[in-house]
């Protein structure tokens, strides 16, 4: 615990006040700048997702347009909500965290900062405005074509490079494990990045390009991308955000410094592994699908491990959650990352997964991890960090956030539990047979099912939209309404 | 613990590296023996690269995001194997750049749609899916009907494919662009176009004769998918991974 208390003293407690007078003037106007666009890109992922979701309850949605089919807008809403959403929520809290545990200033300054900022935010609309045109490389999660790829490398590289350099120029002794899920992250989808996105464009003036492994070899290769950019993009990130907001809104240290260190490096070490868990009973050889089986159900205990850890800082302080609403959604984030971490390996056994695969129950379970966790520990942070980071005594209404909680949580459950309903249903329906030996329902007969729980996932989304235009509302009135806060250097060693 | 953890704690480029390396192992041990394992791809007869009609209409079915809701990947289950046919082949996506198994079925796997229905129906399913199935949730891609095919770089297309591995003669690359108005019309000479892709479905596909749209390139991918191995000459020695 020596060790824990060393890299964060500096963070919080009792001498924060003490060394404010010398804390370096952090550069906070990119960090403003993420916090306004993980806003305005996780409506516009929400926004699309409802449009999706009302396509497949409706497919008059598809408004007959080429450009609105659900083909192409559904890669539009996992971009906009994975990359743009999570993306600018990471970029606005990691360079946030590494500034205050470091005690340090970025490396390469506002410019290099600012070059990130607006080069991801090129990649976000390169990628989504191709989609929507028709131009893509066909991989989930991994669609933008190779120029786009090309350019969001640049972009990355010059992320780690700003992050790895502000480590190395710290004035903290110890790095603080926040820092090393981040790290993890950065350079995790670096290499998956490079790994999944192989190409060759057919001409240098035109976007259609084909990736170099085929077939099978090319499937292995997309589920380690696709599975390790849940893992390290949506997981290793927002735990490194878990390590520093829970903590910072809670006023206690991490629980175990110990679990932290077993839980990183057994999370790292697994989750590379889980892929084939992706392509049971295809044509990938079993060997791989039984690795990949086994360690994603190794993959629950450090999962979970990251959630004690998380739970149990609030350890003393249980009672804030019914003071802090802004807390309540971190914890409630927390927990609903040990729901799909339970969830995720459960599904990647075979047997399991026989019945769950191609149906709405992935659909559901990514959800639940991508609403629930991902969506919540993001408006936690957001929550916590705008008044610090406008300097405003604090929110506008916490009575609104507990209005977006309640509001958001009863759209996740609407959302996950119609797509157990159909996606177990839709398993069973599949593999039915009559009394006479023959398949008892058509394909189409399986859709038809579909649509009410369709109609309440829909629901479900719209609450969850709701929720955050709520959010959106009460940080705008934070921003332009609320007291500057009274001390201003509280504000500035937050 | 004899081994202290702060050292790795303090140094960042130290911290770095032990990452990477600790991310590294997993998909290093599970991709790289799929290159070098032999038995990885079945040892079956009748796979072919697509011709080039196929490989323009797979491009489109890419371009649309097909794959988000249609499989291409019947796995060997009782059900399965009776509502589509014999469970798929590694062999049989062997030239699929990129593959496209697909990971959910708002609609039916496609693997071995080819020869199910006429090109007929699939012109008006396309068209209107409703038409045909009235409970389809499919979206409608009437404009590919109206919408002439842009096959002048497919030859350049064949070439990219042939650098990485995709075996096409120099033969079919300079023949690239004769082959799609060959597989679009049935009265003309095809006997070139089958010797070197065979059991391509010759046909005037949107039942139009002339010039050759985005909805034939479709229907003529649709119509050969699964088609190519003949499952009656395989033995199960063959298809031991």
């Amino acid at each position: 615990m020596a060790s824990v208390s060393a890299a964060v003293g500096s963070d919080y407690g009792a001498s924060a006040s003490a060394r404010s007078a010398e804390a370096p003037q952090y550069i906070d106007d990119v960090v403003r700048a993420g916090v306004v666009a993980t806003i305005f890109w996780g409506v516009v992922g929400f926004l699309m997702g409802n449009l999706i979701a009302s396509q497949l309850a409706f497919p008059v949605m598809n408004l007959g347009l080429e450009w609105t089919s659900f083909g192409r807008l559904r890669p539009v809403h996992t971009s906009a909500v994975i990359f743009a959403f999570g993306g600018n929520a990471m970029i606005a809290a990691s360079f946030y965290i590494v500034q205050r545990t470091c005690r340090t200033r970025l490396f390469l300054g506002p410019l290099g900062a600012w070059c990130v900022f607006w080069g991801y935010q090129l990649f976000i609309v390169l990628a989504a405005l191709g989609y929507a045109l028709g131009i893509t490389s066909g991989k989930e999660y991994a669609e933008p074509e190779w120029f786009v790829d090309l350019w969001l490398t640049v972009v990355w590289v010059l992320y780690l490079v700003i992050y790895v350099g502000t480590l190395l120029k710290r004035e903290e002794e110890h790095i603080y494990v926040a820092n090393w899920f981040i790290l993890s992250f950065i350079i995790t989808v670096a290499m998956l990045h490079l790994g999944n996105n192989v190409q060759v464009p057919v001409s240098w003036t035109g976007w259609k390009s084909y990736t170099v492994p085929g077939g099978v070899q090319d499937a292995m290769i997309q589920w380690w991308y696709g599975h390790n950019a849940v893992g390290f993009f949506l997981t290793a990130a927002f735990l490194g955000m878990m390590y520093y907001f829970i903590p910072k809104a809670a006023g206690r240290p991490v629980y175990s410094y110990r679990l932290s260190i077993v839980h990183f490096w057994s999370l790292v070490f697994l989750y590379i592994w889980a892929g084939p868990h992706h392509l049971h009973y295809t044509s990938l050889p079993d060997w791989a699908q039984t690795l990949g089986m086994t360690f994603s159900v190794m993959l629950w205990m450090p999962s979970w491990g990251g959630m004690i850890n998380g739970l149990m800082t609030l350890s003393g302080v249980w009672d804030k959650l019914r003071t802090d609403a802004s807390l309540r959604f971190s914890v409630t984030a927390v927990a609903f990352y040990g729901m799909s971490t339970f969830e995720g390996p459960m599904m990647s056994v075979k047997a399991v997964n026989a019945l769950s695969h191609y149906t709405d129950w992935t659909v559901g379970h990514v959800h639940s991890g991508a609403m629930g966790w991902v969506g919540f520990i993001t408006f936690g942070m957001l929550y916590w960090m705008v008044p610090q980071l406008w300097r405003r005594e604090g929110l506008y209404s916490q009575r609104l956030v507990a209005w977006h909680f309640w509001i958001a949580t009863l759209g996740i459950v609407l959302y996950i539990t119609s797509m157990w309903v159909s996606g177990i249903m839709q398993g069973l329906m599949w593999r039915a047979y009559d009394e006479y030996g023959f398949l008892q329902y058509s394909f189409v007969e399986t859709v038809a099912a579909m649509h009410p729980f369709y109609v309440i996932r829909l629901m479900g989304g719209l609450l969850y939209l709701v929720g955050a235009l709520i959010m959106v509302f009460n940080l705008w009135k934070t921003v332009t309404s609320v007291a500057p806060a009274r001390t201003a250097a509280a504000a500035v060693t937050a | 613990m004899s081994f202290n953890h702060a050292i790795i704690e303090k140094n960042a480029i130290i911290l770095a590296v032990c990452t990477l390396i600790t991310v590294a192992i997993g998909g290093l041990v599970q991709i790289v023996p799929l290159f070098t394992i032999e038995q990885t791809i079945e040892r079956v007869d009748g796979v072919r690269p697509y011709s080039p009609l196929e490989l323009a209409g797979r491009n489109i079915y890419v371009r649309e995001g097909c794959y988000v809701c249609h499989s291409q990947q019947i796995r060997p289950f009782r059900d399965e194997i009776e509502r589509y046919g014999h469970y798929s082949l590694a062999a049989e996506s062997m030239y699929d750049h990129p593959f496209q198994w697909g990971s959910k079925r708002n609609g039916p796997d496609l693997a071995r749609v080819g020869g199910k229905y006429s090109d007929a129906w699939h012109k008006a399913h396309m068209i209107d899916p409703r038409a045909v199935v009235p409970e389809s949730i499919m979206p409608a891609y009437a404009f590919m009907a109206d919408r002439p095919l842009d096959y002048s770089d497919i030859d350049a297309h064949l070439r990219t494919l042939k650098l990485i591995g995709v075996p096409y003669t120099d033969e079919m690359i300079a023949n690239a662009r004769a082959d799609v108005e060959a597989q679009k019309n049935p009265d003309a000479d095809t006997s070139g176009l089958l010797k070197r892709y065979p059991r391509a479905v010759v046909s005037s596909f949107d039942g139009e004769p002339g010039k050759v749209t985005e909805l034939d390139a479709v229907i003529a991918y649709l119509q050969m998918l699964g088609t190519l191995v003949d499952f009656r000459n395989v033995k199960p020695e063959q298809l031991r991974q």
